[in-house]
Order: structure tokens, then sequence, then C-alpha cells
């Protein structure tokens, strides 16, 4: 399967009416997210592959208030090299130049993170705009959008104000992120909810329609420090608006669940859900990515014990 | 097999097979062969017939085709059994029916692929959704087992209990069946269908390690021959069947006049119902769980696919690339949505009709990709630009074969959902609460689901409006259907009626009129019937004579015949639409007004009781004043006869309510010509039933003497009719009426057989009763007014 290189979304001009008439089910929704993994499965050779791609598609991800230059060059470094080659020998997958999606960092570590990448092809994100709670002044967070820009970072992870979408102020959540769609340029818009603030799904649904009207080119869960992360309710909804929105505007965005994906279970079932609702083509890295860092030693952990049939430590796999 | 590196590539999915090795092993330690299992112990095996795996066609085992004595030797064992059983406390009933669901849980795995080896059904349908219903099931009867005597006071087992259960959900039908009975106290003969006997098998053999003693739980393995073996067996004293319309009707009729009681979970053909406010894509899977659950092979499956014409095109293009993702194959494989259809016969039958959908005009559409070759696989299949007159919008097609139909209101929504001989479920969908719980209540089925579909739980009575059957399975609803009033504790038959006797005299002398005191002749009053609210003539032009207790002739009324009561069905449809929506309050004030106005003619209503019956003024005034009493009682209840709110496992309330049947005959006792019209009437009235009612044929002149009554307490017009005349013949018509939704006989023991034998037609519910009653005995209220209304679960399940 290749993945032809896709327009960017230019985003729309912002239709109220459209936004206002999207209604999520939860129930139902919850229904249909329970099903996803019991319905799917991958076995075997299957799920090897499957986990490999998964790694692929993550963003490794350190976002912690005492990190520095030493942890970032680490995380960069697991990034290069995510499988042991032994690992990868033995599943005939030496050849597939397997690599993180990208590395995602506070703007204060793009340079350093920028340094240890290069060559490699694998881009660093920066989180952006006050990151988490997106309350920093207006300017300010353009600003720090285009500093990280200039530092290198080539996705930008933005945060919304929840307020706009909790006063149902669509207007302002529209302006807010064409602005800083804006400020990105080149680099590509990942849009942050925070769905775990954002209290229903048909919130979340019409602020993931509004911020894909504003011209994100992805939109993604959660920033990781909200009480609830991604789930696949949430995931649900979310998806289900990139689908209408491609059908509506024939422009493809992209997908990034953060947040408490921890196991390699949960990575496949974010798959599968990829899958089933989107297609195969929103299982490439241009548009699907996973926010995470503990979820990479847990893959190792799974694709270890397929090549050995026997379970696998953690302390067997080098750290991130 | 693709490396690694490919897969890598392509991303598609693997096989993910369910190991058949346990499952196979039981059926080897069996050697391939299985007689019944009776009274604790298996048959040797008898005349054998092959049990296939319908996905490959290979034989998994041969069981034994049940003959009349088998089915005798069950019973026997079953009866022997009963008096043991039924006499345990209810707290060691409730430790056997534990056991049961805990040994259902301990070998679920097992169960869930000897399931679907068995029936084609994906093993994670057996597994997450089939199984665990059942111990659910068991878990839930364990607890009615100990509450029984506390919470049915009164009543207890029927006896022994043949039960029939169908191929679709063999083990589920099994739970919901056998843990009702047992929990009541009744023992059980189960015959699984011949296409899938295995689980029932397994279950029966785990049971009995599990302790259950031999002889409650016998199962005896065979085609419909044996099945009508135990429907027509003497020492049965229930039947419970679920299974297709067609061999309900066959039950019903071969029953009739048996005094069997009787269940039946039939067909449907169930709206599922969109409007334009819908969460869409919460719809699309709704439609997957509706039609493509179990390949479509349920009876309570969303077949008929009712969409506002406003998004049909839109909702249409979603299921079809739904569809396109559904993936059909080896039921052991766990990540397939759709296994194998049951059996060839059934897929031949679905093939046919979406032939004759074709052939009718409506337009088909499947998806790209093609079902396995070797076996019984049938794609999922969309027909649209369907008429409610195609075949394929009115026949159940039993496969994953959806029909869909746009329409423009909420209003013409109902009245295509309502278009159907069925009546077993419908799923609403649309986010406007106002809407949803408006249309369920206007559904003319046992179930509605809103914004879901197919959700069960034991706590929740399943079954159908009209001919999807009567009775119903799970919750205390259910429960009643195994038990039965404990002769004493109400009112038991005094004797044979005696208006055979009677009718014959009217007919072959009918003497003069007594003549009155004065000179002149007095003014006629013979009465007419009442029909509409008015007084009118019989359609015949006959009269017939009434006679007092000595012969005389005191009177005479109306010969009513066919074309009368159907005017009085017409004139109660018409009534039955308002009064069944009126307030309970409006109908209690109604019932309280006719014993007003009853009482302030009491002694009028005596004199003419005295007249017919030979009564002594002292049981007349006492028959006069319990009427009063009764209407009272009625009145009471009106407002009182409330639905519960079942604790189902999900974030939402199952809404249990009581709908009137509609309009019901009462064909009233003769004895008793005022009272016991009163005590029939009264609570069809208070539950919003429309009623047209065949009186006392010796004594119909207490209810003639009604009439006026009725007319000066503000009944409405049509919601009480009365045809006097012939008892067996009137009621024969109205047990023959397709538009009569239920009928309550007292009488004669052949009239109670036409009764039931004709009421096959549209399956309508009737009450039949032999032999005089008496009615002064307060009778308990509460069965009146369960057998005046039919429950409705409506699930709502929430959260924003």
């Amino acid at each position: 399967m290749s993945a032809a290189e896709l327009p960017r979304n230019p985003g729309q001009p912002l239709d109220l009416e459209v936004v206002r008439a999207i209604r999520v089910n939860r129930s139902a929704a919850e229904r249909r997210a329970a099903t996803i993994p019991t319905r799917r499965t991958v076995k075997r050779e299957w799920q090897a592959a499957w986990l490999l791609k998964a790694i692929t598609l993550m963003d490794l991800t350190t976002l912690s208030g005492d990190d520095t230059a030493g942890n970032v060059r680490r995380l960069c470094a697991k990034a290069r090299h995510p499988v042991r080659p032994e690992i990868l020998a033995a599943l005939g997958a030496a050849d597939l130049g397997i690599t993180v999606g990208a590395v995602c960092v506070y703007h204060t570590w793009v340079g350093t993170a920028v340094d240890a990448l290069q060559g490699s092809g694998i881009p660093v994100a920066a989180v952006s705009t006050g990151f988490p709670a997106g309350l920093a002044p207006f300017e300010t967070r353009l600003a720090e959008i285009a500093a990280s820009v200039r530092a290198g970072a080539r996705e930008i992870d933005i945060v919304i104000t929840r307020a706009h979408v909790l006063t149902g102020d669509w207007a302002a959540l529209y302006d807010e992120v064409k602005a800083f769609r804006a400020a990105c340029g080149d680099a590509h818009l990942k849009a942050i909810l925070a769905t775990g603030e954002l209290a229903t799904l048909t919130n979340v649904a019409r602020a993931s329609w509004v911020a894909m009207q504003a011209g994100a080119d992805f939109i993604k869960t959660s920033t990781g420090k909200e009480g609830v992360n991604a789930t696949l309710p949430v995931s649900l909804a979310m998806v289900r608006q990139i689908r209408e929105y491609e059908a509506a505007t024939g422009f493809k965005v992209g997908y990034k669940p953060a947040g408490g994906i921890r196991t390699a279970k949960q990575a496949l079932e974010f798959l599968l859900l990829m899958k089933e609702e989107l297609g195969d083509r929103w299982l490439h890295p241009d548009l699907f990515r996973f926010g995470a860092s503990a979820l990479l030693t847990d893959i190792e952990r799974q694709l270890e014990h397929f090549v050995t049939g026997r379970y696998a430590a953690a302390h067997r796999q080098p750290m991130p | 097999m693709p490396s690694v590196a490919e897969i890598f590539q392509t991303m598609a999915y693997g096989p993910a097979p369910e190991s058949d090795k346990e499952a196979k092993a039981w059926l080897a330690a069996h050697g391939g062969r299985f007689g019944h299992f009776v009274d604790g112990a298996w048959t040797r095996p008898g005349t054998p017939f092959d049990v296939i795996d319908p996905s490959d066609a290979t034989r998994l085992a041969t069981v034994t085709q049940g003959t009349g004595r088998d089915v005798d030797a069950a019973v026997a064992a079953a009866r022997k059994a009963f008096r043991g059983w039924s006499r345990l406390a209810p707290h060691v009933r409730a430790r056997h029916l534990y056991a049961l669901a805990r040994m259902v849980q301990k070998h679920a795995r097992l169960f869930a692929v000897v399931e679907s080896m068995d029936n084609g059904k994906p093993i994670r349908e057996t597994r997450d959704i089939d199984i665990p219903l059942v111990a659910r099931h068991f878990y839930h009867h364990a607890g009615w087992a100990q509450l029984r005597d506390a919470e049915f006071a009164g009543y207890g087992p029927v006896g022994v209990v043949g039960q029939i259960i169908p191929w679709n959900f063999p083990l589920l039908m099994l739970a919901w069946k056998v843990a009702p009975a047992l929990a009541a106290g009744n023992t059980v003969v189960l015959k699984p269908a011949e296409f899938t006997p295995l689980s029932a098998l397994l279950f029966a053999e785990l049971a009995h390690e599990a302790g259950l003693p031999p002889g409650v739980l016998n199962v005896v393995t065979g085609d419909g021959r044996t099945g009508a073996a135990l429907v027509e067996h003497r020492d049965v004293d229930k039947i419970a069947f679920t299974g297709s319309t067609e061999v309900g009707r066959l039950i019903r009729k071969a029953t009739a006049g048996s005094g069997k009681k009787l269940s039946l979970e039939l067909g449907g053909k169930s709206p599922f119902i969109v409007y334009e406010d819908a969460d869409l894509d919460a719809v699309v899977e709704g439609v997957v769980d509706a039609i493509w659950f179990n390949q479509g092979q349920v009876c309570c499956a969303g077949s008929r696919l009712l969409v506002q014409e406003g998004i049909h095109d839109r909702l249409m293009a979603r299921i079809r690339a739904r569809m396109e993702r559904l993936r059909v194959g080896d039921p052991l494989d766990k990540a397939v949505d759709m296994g194998a259809i049951v059996a060839p016969e059934q897929l031949e039958r679905i093939t046919q009709l979406v032939a004759q959908g074709k052939a009718e005009g409506a337009t088909m559409w499947q998806p790209s990709w093609s079902v396995p070759r070797n076996g019984c696989f049938y794609p999922p299949t969309l027909f649209t630009n369907v008429e409610p007159a195609s075949t394929i919008a009115q026949v159940e097609i039993f496969g994953p074969v959806l029909v869909a139909m746009s329409f423009r209101t909420p209003e013409e929504s109902v009245a295509l959902a309502n278009n159907t001989v069925f009546g077993l479920a419908a799923s609403v969908w649309t986010e406007n609460i106002n809407l949803a719980l408006d249309i369920a209540p206007k559904l003319k089925a046992g179930v509605v689901w809103v914004n879901a579909t197919n959700l069960f739980d034991a706590a929740a009575g399943f079954g159908g409006y009209r001919e999807s059957g009567f009775g119903r399975e799970g919750g205390r609803e259910g429960m009643w259907e195994y038990l039965t009033e404990i002769a004493g504790s109400g009112s038991a038959p005094k004797g044979p009626a005696r208006s055979a006797v009677r009718t014959r005299a009217a007919r072959t002398a009918p003497p003069a009129l007594a003549a009155p005191a004065d000179a002149g002749p007095g003014v006629d009053r013979t009465p007419k019937l009442f029909v509409g609210g008015k007084q009118t003539r019989p359609d015949s032009g006959y009269s017939r004579a009434v006679l007092d207790a000595r012969g005389r002739r005191i009177g005479e009324v109306g010969e009513g015949n066919r074309k009368d009561l159907r005017n009085a069905v017409e004139a109660a449809h018409a009534a039955a639409k308002t009064w069944g929506r009126s307030t309970a309050h409006l109908r209690a004030q109604i019932l309280y007004y006719i014993g007003e106005n009853l009482d302030a003619r009491g002694e009028e209503f005596a004199a003419r009781l005295r007249a017919q019956t030979g009564a002594t003024a002292g049981q007349a005034r006492a028959e006069v004043a319990a009427s009063v009493d009764r209407l009272f009682t009625y009145a009471a209840w009106a407002d009182k006869w409330d639905g519960a709110v079942h604790h189902v496992p999900i974030r939402g309330v199952a809404l249990q309510m009581h709908e009137p049947i509609g309009v019901v005959g009462v064909v009233a006792p003769d004895e008793a010509p005022l009272l016991g019209l009163v005590s029939t009437v009264a609570p069809l009235l208070a539950t919003g039933n429309a009623i047209v009612v065949v009186p006392s044929e010796p004594h119909p002149l207490s209810a003639t003497d009604l009439y006026t009554v009725l007319e000066s307490s503000d009944v409405p017009a049509g919601a009480v009719n009365i045809v006097t005349g012939a008892k067996d013949a009137l009621a024969k018509v109205l047990a023959e009426h397709d538009d009569v939704e239920g009928l309550w006989y007292w009488g004669t023991a052949a009239g109670r057989t036409a009764v039931e034998h004709a009421s096959a037609a549209n399956m309508k519910r009737t009450w039949c009763h032999v032999g005089a009653r008496d009615w002064h005995g307060a009778p308990d209220a509460r069965h009146f007014l369960r057998e005046a209304t039919q429950v409705k679960n409506i699930w709502v399940p929430y959260g924003e």
C-alpha cells in the first residue's frame, strides 16, 4: 500500500449551520467503541506487522517539567532505533527502515531534538501555544509557534481555548485555530482539543469540525495532562468528523490520540478503529499518530515475545 | 502465508481462529452419538440424524430422532420429579439455579465453541453475547426462585412444561425457557431444534453434574414430529414455544381446548425507524447490530428500515460503505462479523426471497467482495425502492437482508411501522426525546429500543404483540407464564354452565309473555343491540325469547349475528384510539360514574335479576351491590396498574409499560348476569381496551338494561358494545375476527376449544374458562388486569 503525498487541508469558511447540526449519541458511540476490539483482532505474523506499523505511527514524546537536553537526546536516539536489530532481523523487518513518526517535545528542546535527529528524516514536533492550558496571551501563543518553527519544528501541536467550546463560541475557536495555522506556515498543525475537558461527545465532534474548517492538518485528543485522555468513544466522535470532512471537502485530515496509550493491545485497538472507520489510508504517519512515551517499550516486549515465544521483560529493552 | 514485511505494507487482516479442540473432545467422548437426556441419564441412541456444521458441511455428530415413546418417558420422568422439585423450599431451588449459572460460566468457552460450530454464528457473538446472557438469565432467575413464595403468593408452578426452542439462539433460548420454568418450580421436557441440538445436550449433562435432580430437566432431540408429540402429550401442563408463526399457529390449534397453558414467541418484521435528527453514524452501527447480527436470523431483527425522506440517500450511502467493510467467514474466526447461515434449507429460502424482491422491482445491493463458496454463506444485502406491498417488505426473511423504505412525517412512520401482522420489536432513532417517547407507545411491539437495538436482559420481559405471539420471557412479567393460581386461593370452578339447556328450551318452546296486570298492552321495550354508543336493531331482524327460572317468557332481546359483531368491532376500533390514550384518571372517573348510576337504579337491577334467575331479593341485591363494588375496585385500579422501571445492565432505563390489548371480545359468563358481566368488562375498560361483549345467553336483560347506565355515565361511544344472541356462535365469529386482538370466554369446553382453535388465525390472546364460578368471592384483580394488558418494554439508554 503506497501513501501518495496528500494536498494539505486549506480550511474552509466557517459554516455554523453544519456545526450546530452535529449530534453524537454517547451510548451508541460507546457500544460501537466497545465492540471494535471484540469484532476484530490480529494474531501472530499479523500482530507483529501491525505492531511494527504502530511504531512508525508514534510521536515519541517527552513533556515533563524535568526534561533536560540529556533525556531529550536519549529519546531521539531511541526514535532512530526503536527496536533492537536482532528482533527486527528475526522478523524479517530489518530493511523496512522502522523509525518512529516524530519526536515531540516542548519548545525549549526543539533545537536539541533537531540536532539529535539530523539526517534521520524524523521530524520534530513541538507542543505550543501555552501548552497544556492554552491560556497564555494570544500574541505570546502566536509568537511561540513562530519561534518553534524557526527552531526547526516541522509539526506544531497547538491547544485550543476550551472556553470557546464550552460557551459555544465557534467563531472564536475558528479564528483562533486559523491564526495558529497561519503562524505555522509550512509546519503542520495538530489541534489538541483537550477532549477530557469538553464535557460531551457532541462538543468534541463540533470542535473537531471547527478545527478542520480552520485548517488543522491533524486533530488530536489530549495534552496528556487532562483527567481523561484518548479513549475509543472520543476517537470515534473525532474520526467520524474526519470522514465527514473528507466527504464534504475532499481533504483528508489526520488523527492523533494521545495520553494514556501505554500498551501494545491499546495501540492495536486504535489501529483497528482507524482501519474500520476511515480505511487503510489512515494507517500511515501522514494521517495517523499516537502520542506516546511508555507505549514503545510494551510493543518491543510483544515483538520479542513473538520472536522468542517467551514473555519478555521491560528491562531488556533499551530505555527511551 | 504472507511475511511480516508484506503484512506491514498491506496492513491486511489475517486468520484469528478459536480452537475447537475441547468441543471436539466432548463430541468424541460421546463417540459422536447422542441419545436423549432423560431422568438424569443418557438414553441409548436411537434412529440417528446428522448434526452438521453449516460453515463447512461436515458432520459434527449424530443425535436421536425422538419418538412418541421417548417423549412419554421424558414426560413421565418430569412428572415423577415434579412432586419433589416443586415442594423444595424456595431457597433450595434458588441454590440449584445459582449452580446452573455458575456451571455456565465455568464452561463458558466450551458452550461458546459448541454453539458456534453447531449454528454457524460467529464465536464473537456466542462468546460475548449468547453465553453471558445465558448465565445472566440463570442468576436472575435464581433470584426469582428465592422470592417465589413471597412475590407470587397464591400462585404455584404449572406442572410439567414442554418447551420447544429454535435454532437461532439455541442455548440462549434454552435459558429463557428453562430458567423461569425451574425457578417457578416446574419440571421440563425440552426439545431443541433439529439443526442445533448440541448445546442443549451439553447443558443437560453439565446441569446433572451440577446437582440438578434427575427428571427436572429432560432433553429430547428430534424434528417437528418429536415437537408435535410433546405438544399433544396429555400429561404436559404447559407448552412454551419459540419459532415461526406458522408452527406457532399449529401449536395453538393443537392445544386448543386442552387446558394447557401456552406462551408463544414467534416471528417478526421489526421496524427500524430513523428520523432526520438522528446521529447517522450511530444509526449505521445500529443497522449492523439489527440485521447483520447472527446473520439476520433473529426474530426481532430490525429488518424493515424506515427512513425519513430527507436523509434517505445519505443514510443509504453510509450503510453501503459500512457493508463493504463487514467480514463474513469461518464462524470460529474471532474477527468476522457474520458466520454461516444455519442450514442449506434456510440459505435456499433467503436466496429465493431475494430473487423475488428483485423480480418485484426493488433495487438490491451487495458488497463487492464475495462470501466463501464452501458452506452456507450469504452476503449482507440491502434493498431500496421497496414498496410496502412487496413480498420482502412483508414476510420474515430470517437472513441478512435489509429492506429500506422512506416516510415523510412521524405519523406516517408509525403507520408504516405498524403495517405488519407482526409486533415483536421496534427501534427508534432520534436525538429528540420528545419524539422518541411519543413514538414508542404508538408502535405495536413488545419491545422498543430507543437509539439502540437488540438489547436483551433477564430483568426485562421480551415478547410480542399480534402474530409475534404472546407471553413474555424475562422479568417478573415472564414469571407469570410459569405460574398458576393455586386452587382455593381464588374462586374454583363450580360445575358446568347451564346455558346450553336454557338455550334449547328458549328455541323450542317460546311460551307467551306473561300478561301484564292491567287491561291494555304494555309498551314494548325489547332492547336492541348497543353498538357505537347507539341502540341499534339487530341485522338479522330476529329476536330471541328470554325465560325466567321457571321457563316463563319474560322478554326478548335482539338476535345478534356476525354483521352486528362486525359493526361492533369497527365501533370499538374507532373508540380504542382515544379511549386507549385517555388518562387513567378519566377512565377511573367513568367507572365510578357507572357504579354511581348503577347504584341509583339498584332496585330495578335487583328486580331484573330476580325475574331472570329466580334469585331471592337478598341474593339479587347482593349481586347488584357486588357489581357496584367491583366497578369501584377497577376504578381504583385504573390509575394504579403501574408499569415498572427494570434494572437492566446499561446506563439507561427499561420502562415496562402496561398497554391495553386494544379491541377485546368478552363472552360473558351465563351465571351472575350482572356481576359476571361487570367483573369482566370493568378491568378491560379500566386499562383502556375497547370491548365487544356477548352477555349471558340465558339472562341477557341485565346487560341490555345497562345500555342506559352506560349512556348516562359518559362512556365514550364504542368503548363498550353489547351484542346479545347465541353465545357460542357469536364467540366463534369474534374468535375468527382478524381485527379482534383479545378474547375472554366463559362457557363450555366445546366453546373454549372452538375459540382457541379459531384464535390461531391472528394469534389473538385468549383467556378461556369452562364452568361457572362464584363471582361474589373477590377474584384476584391483578390477574384480570394482567390479562387485560400487554407489557411493552421501552429501552432508553442515555448519556450526553
